[in-house]
């Protein structure tokens, strides 16, 4: 996406701040689902196709309605559709919008070793940059929610983008704009907090005493919350405390930067040493006649 | 709808059963969804299976397909026994209380006056007993053995709890549960909402299906009520318009009928139709038919339509039978039809029993189809394998495709199902060679005319003497079409309340239907649309978005009718005194000197309320009917019946299964299966993800739902070894279908007639046709058979088996 009107807070593999950033200005926004207004028809999926100019696949039923089957570099978003027996509540159809969660702190952007492939704006979007993409997977692993996908076509990755174009002219995401129920909403993170104590407060009032909002703390909160009527995040099948790997703090951060720097150093002086000590290599001339 | 869409929002109790909205209609489901975040509201779905609306519900229950009835019977049982009705309105705006002639009766499943070897009811008793002043008899203390109430008292006693949990599956304690919710709505200032679809109408029983909930809605005083009524989701969009402009074989607009065969004389045509009123004071509005006829002929024939001619009459067809889809295509099968015109339609697709119907093509000498989109109908003649095994070179029917375009491709309205004509305007060039609708007929209706001109023929005059002024004749405006179908004055029209003044002068658009005359000063195509293109202009183009009631009326947007009223039937949303039952829902009221509101009241202006007109007022009864009296073909009370393929003996009847006065052909009676054979209740249905056999060929809603399915329990798919993913072949009596397997836990066993019996649903929308992967037709497998009174096939109860596909099967 391009970056020009946008505020860039973040860049991958990069320890400089980006130039432009207007303080105070931009507010975080988010993007709320309530899984308890959402119907499961896909409308979203088709918006998301739509602005995006993406087109999957025509693939097969594998029996379930779900389709595309999972998040690919052509559908950042699917709806996953869940049988989930719910104590006495009997069975209940679980339909989750998945995609990018769009972390405040995210494992995308710690594990990338591109500089500027992934960038966080100053509102909260995670966004990737194809051109500076190298292919590399680390994002995957990075990510504690499973969302960045491989393209096939041009190795590169990609995901949602939270419609950082739109958002960036004051326009809500393609997916907002056409719910029909508004399980989807979008504005400040601030309001949708807001909006999301209130649809808990009224699934409590009608018997749901579990219903809970979904802003996990292990990523510092996300910029896509949900409302999920059971609460649980594990009937939803989202991660009950996501955070990003340990490995990849370790391998982005400082300690392991320090290692490796060590490390580097540590074999030039080994070589120093080894050079003083026994001098230039030298090849004998019978190991050099028996060259092919 | 006789309320509208975003009057869905002010229910109390939402009932969705019969439909699916959540899937079939998701934008207008948002207003079921504001009522439950605004007003609390209770969401209940009863269904043959889990949909995605029950995936939002507070309730679920799961029905056997084919036993709506059943179910609502036992609604009504409850109501009564437990005295769950609003009183008040039941006496003053129901026939409770009329009086029902001594020969009527029920008995072994049938009502009086059946004639079995003719498949029909003979309705003589089926009547209200009338005093000497020639209006009907009543009893308001209800005691009466013969009035209304007892008769249907004595009739429901039967749809007990257990009966209903033996028929339908639902255990006794889940209907309890369903049964308190819809009676909670019994006080005044609760209403409950009933929406609905074709899963009402496609069953032989399917209109009293949909009257068993208007009683239902009587008892409970929920009809006229904001938040209230009994609301049919149109399942295309303009099919509303459809039925209004009268595009059924014995329908003309305005739902004025044609006339039968021994119907030849015009003033008998017309008495018939001008209902008297059966109570003292009543509006009978249907008396004012010969000024909505005399219009509509004016508006067909113009100068050519006079007093002395009996305004054309003659030049109307008269029925020998109703030529209903399921009667055109049996005719055909049989040889007896040579061209076919399709306009907008892929029978092939969307009718049962899809080898008759291509039997029924292939005796054609002529098809042509008008349609954006390649149609299966319009290829019939190919030879697709397994999908559509014809001989093309033993098919001699001549096929014409005439594209049409779409409707973002032109300026035209598009009535919506809560009644409101909505103008739209042209987006975009049709592709190709493309033409919208009314010029291809335009282009057909002036070389027709062109031809009876020059060589004559038989009756040559309907055809030579059709009004056709269009500034273009080939190419009619959708303006134009709208300002005929509003109508306008031929003469000035003087008002009959101060002759110095006029309602209209001559040339000048109507701006009501109430100024429509019998004497040919009038011209008016459709009578309900009176008022959408009025000397004030375009009605349908308005887009004011302010609703002072808040109660979503919005009366600036669109037009709604009849009559720019939102609710139908609104005058009941007041007590007898003209006083609202419920401070909230303020619809319309009786100011002291005449009625006025948030909606364009449905009562005469100024009709005190002392005078005690009643609110049905279409009804000669002036109030709502409990009885059905002779209205309808297949009993005044709805009964349970089972569907003409049942897994199970009729509970109720063993030896009246199904309708007895429903549709079936003698050839069509042997493609039955019986529950041995094919042991499996199935139904059908659509997806959210297309629009039945269209968005199939779209790329975005393929990919979403790319390929055919469908969907049976876990026990079955155990038993007969078949996993998710697997392709299974279903059949019926008349073909099968190979699809993949969707098991689910949505769908469960069940306990009925003293067996297990197991659903199975069936998605409609794949074809040999479009950018999906190729699909079998699903009506491949329905059967042939017609709701009593509409004919609608049914769709949506017959039998199947199931198995695995042996491997290698495509």
């Amino acid at each position: 996406m391009a970056l020009m009107s946008l505020d860039v807070t973040r860049r991958s593999a990069s320890t400089s701040a980006a130039p432009s950033v207007r303080s105070g200005a931009i507010p975080d926004v988010a993007k709320l689902i309530d899984v308890s207004r959402c119907i499961g028809c896909k409308a979203c999926q088709a918006a998301c196709m739509e602005w995006n100019d993406l087109r999957d696949e025509v693939g097969t039923n594998l029996g379930t309605l779900q389709n595309p089957q999972d998040l690919t570099d052509r559908s950042w978003t699917v709806m996953r559709f869940y049988e989930q027996e719910v104590g006495d509540r009997g069975l209940q159809w679980l339909i989750v919008k998945d995609g990018c969660l769009h972390c405040e702190d995210p494992g995308c952007l710690r594990a990338c070793p591109a500089p500027g492939a992934i960038v966080q704006y100053a509102n909260g979007i995670v966004d990737f940059q194809q051109d500076r993409c190298i292919g590399c997977g680390y994002c995957q692993t990075g990510c504690p929610f499973d969302v960045p996908r491989f393209s096939a076509r041009d190795q590169k990755a990609y995901k949602c983008t939270l419609c950082s174009d739109r958002v960036a002219v004051g326009l809500e995401p393609a997916c907002v704009k056409t719910c029909p129920t508004q399980a989807l909403s979008f504005g400040s993170k601030a309001d949708m907090r807001d909006l999301a104590d209130e649809r808990v407060r009224e699934l409590r009032e009608r018997g749901l005493g579990q219903a809970a909002i979904y802003d996990p703390a292990g990523v510092k909160g996300t910029h896509v919350v949900y409302v999920l009527p059971h609460g649980d995040p594990g009937l939803y099948r989202l991660p009950a405390k996501p955070e990003v790997s340990p490995l990849v703090a370790f391998w982005r951060g400082g300690v392991a930067k320090t290692l490796g720097v060590l490390t580097m150093v540590g074999v030039v002086v080994a070589g120093i040493f080894h050079y003083m000590k026994v001098g230039p290599m030298e090849v004998d001339e019978h190991e050099e006649g028996r060259r092919p | 709808m006789t309320n509208h869409w975003v009057d869905i929002k002010n229910a109390d109790v939402v009932l969705v059963m019969g439909g699916n909205p959540a899937e079939a209609h998701p934008c207008g489901f948002k207003w079921v969804v504001e009522a439950k975040a605004h007003n609390k509201a209770k969401l209940v779905v009863v269904d043959p299976r889990f949909t995605r609306t029950a995936a939002v519900a507070d309730l679920y229950a799961q029905l056997r397909p084919g036993t709506d009835i059943a179910f609502l019977g036992g609604v009504i049982r409850h109501l009564l026994e437990k005295d769950a009705i609003q009183k008040a309105y039941v006496l003053a705006y129901t026939n409770a209380s009329f009086l029902v002639s001594d020969g009527f009766e029920f008995q072994d499943g049938v009502f009086s006056g059946y004639d079995e070897a003719g498949r029909k009811y003979d309705r003589g008793t089926w009547t209200y007993q009338k005093g000497p002043d020639g209006f009907v008899k009543s009893d308001p203390t209800l005691q009466d053995p013969r009035c209304v109430y007892q008769l249907m008292k004595a009739h429901y006693a039967r749809y007990t709890p257990r009966m209903v949990a033996e028929t339908t599956g639902v255990p006794e304690d889940l209907f309890a549960k369903v049964c308190d919710a819809i009676a909670s709505t019994a006080a005044p200032d609760r209403t409950m909402t009933s929406l609905y679809a074709l899963g009402w109408t496609q069953h032989s029983v399917g209109s009293q299906n949909i009257r068993a909930m208007a009683m239902i809605q009587l008892l409970l005083g929920n009809m006229g009520m904001a938040g209230g009524g009994v609301n049919a989701l149109r399942g295309h969009s303009n099919i509303q318009g459809l039925t209004d402009l009268g595009l059924l074989s014995d329908l003309l607009p305005g739902y004025l009928t044609l006339p039968k065969e021994n119907e030849a004389e015009y003033a008998k045509y017309v008495e018939t139709r001008t209902l008297k009123p059966l109570r003292p004071g009543q509006m009978s509005y249907w008396q004012n038919y010969a000024k909505f006829h005399v219009s509509l002929m004016k508006a067909f024939y113009g100068k050519a339509a006079t007093k002395e001619n009996d305004w054309a009459y003659d030049w109307l067809p008269k029925l020998d039978k109703v030529y209903d889809i399921l009667t055109v295509f049996h005719l055909m099968s049989q040889g007896k039809v040579n061209g076919y015109v399709c306009q907008g339609f892929n029978p092939l697709a969307s009718i049962p029993h899809k080898a008759k119907l291509v039997e029924g093509l292939s005796k054609l000498k002529f098809l042509v189809t008008i349609d954006p989109l390649v149609t299966e109908t319009s290829n019939f003649w190919q030879n697709h394998g397994d999908l559509n095994p014809v001989e093309p070179s033993k098919i001699m029917t001549e096929v014409f495709r005439l594209p049409s375009s779409c409707f973002a491709e032109e300026d035209g309205s598009l009535v919506n199902s809560g009644r409101t004509l909505q103008w739209h305007w042209k987006a975009a060039e049709p592709p190709g060679e493309a033409k919208n609708d009314p010029e291809i007929v335009a282009g057909l209706f002036t070389r027709i005319r062109a031809l009876y001109a020059k060589e004559g023929g038989t009756v040559p005059e309907p055809i030579l003497n059709l009004t056709w002024d269009y500034r273009i004749p080939t190419r009619p405006a959708g303006e134009e079409l709208a300002r005929e179908f509003n109508g306008k004055a031929l003469a000035d029209l003087p008002d009959p309340k101060d002759r110095t003044k006029t309602l209209a002068k001559e040339g000048e658009q109507l701006a009501t239907f109430a100024h429509l005359q019998d004497d040919g000063t009038t011209s008016c195509g459709n009578w309900l649309f009176c008022g959408a293109f009025t000397q004030a202009g375009n009605m349908m183009a308005r887009r004011d978005t302010s609703d002072p009631s808040g109660l979503g009326v919005y009366p600036g947007w669109g037009f709604s009718w009849p009559a720019n009223r939102r609710v139908l039937y609104n005058r009941a949303s007041c007590d007898p005194s003209g006083k609202p039952w419920d401070p909230r829902r303020k619809l319309v009221w009786w100011t002291g000197a005449k009625w006025a509101g948030n909606d364009v009241p449905d009562m005469r202006p100024d009709a005190k309320p002392e005078e005690g007109v009643g609110p049905f007022i279409m009804n000669p009864e002036g109030v709502g009917r409990l009885f059905g009296a002779d209205k309808m073909a297949d009993g005044p009370f709805p009964e349970h019946y089972e569907p003409f393929e049942s897994p199970i003996a009729n509970p109720f009847h063993a030896k009246v299964g199904p309708n007895p006065a429903a549709r079936i052909y003698a050839p069509d009676r042997d493609m039955l299966g019986a529950p041995g054979e094919f042991p499996y209740a199935a139904t059908t249905y659509r997806v959210t993800e297309h629009f039945h056999f269209w968005t199939k060929h779209a790329r975005i809603p393929s990919v979403l739902q790319p390929e055919s399915f469908v969907e049976l329990d876990e026990v079955l798919a155990q038993k007969k070894g078949i996993r998710s993913g697997d392709r299974i072949v279903v059949r019926s009596k008349r073909g099968k279908i190979v699809a993949k397997a969707v098991v689910t836990k949505r769908i469960r066993p069940l306990r009925v007639g003293g067996k297990e019996v197991h659903t199975v649903g069936i998605p409609i929308h794949w074809g040999f046709e479009g950018l999906t992967r190729p699909g079998y037709i699903t009506n491949s497998l329905t059967p042939f058979v017609g709701d009593a009174n509409t004919q609608t096939p049914e769709f949506k109860a017959f039998l199947v088996d199931v198995e695995k596909a042996p491997a290698g099967v495509a």
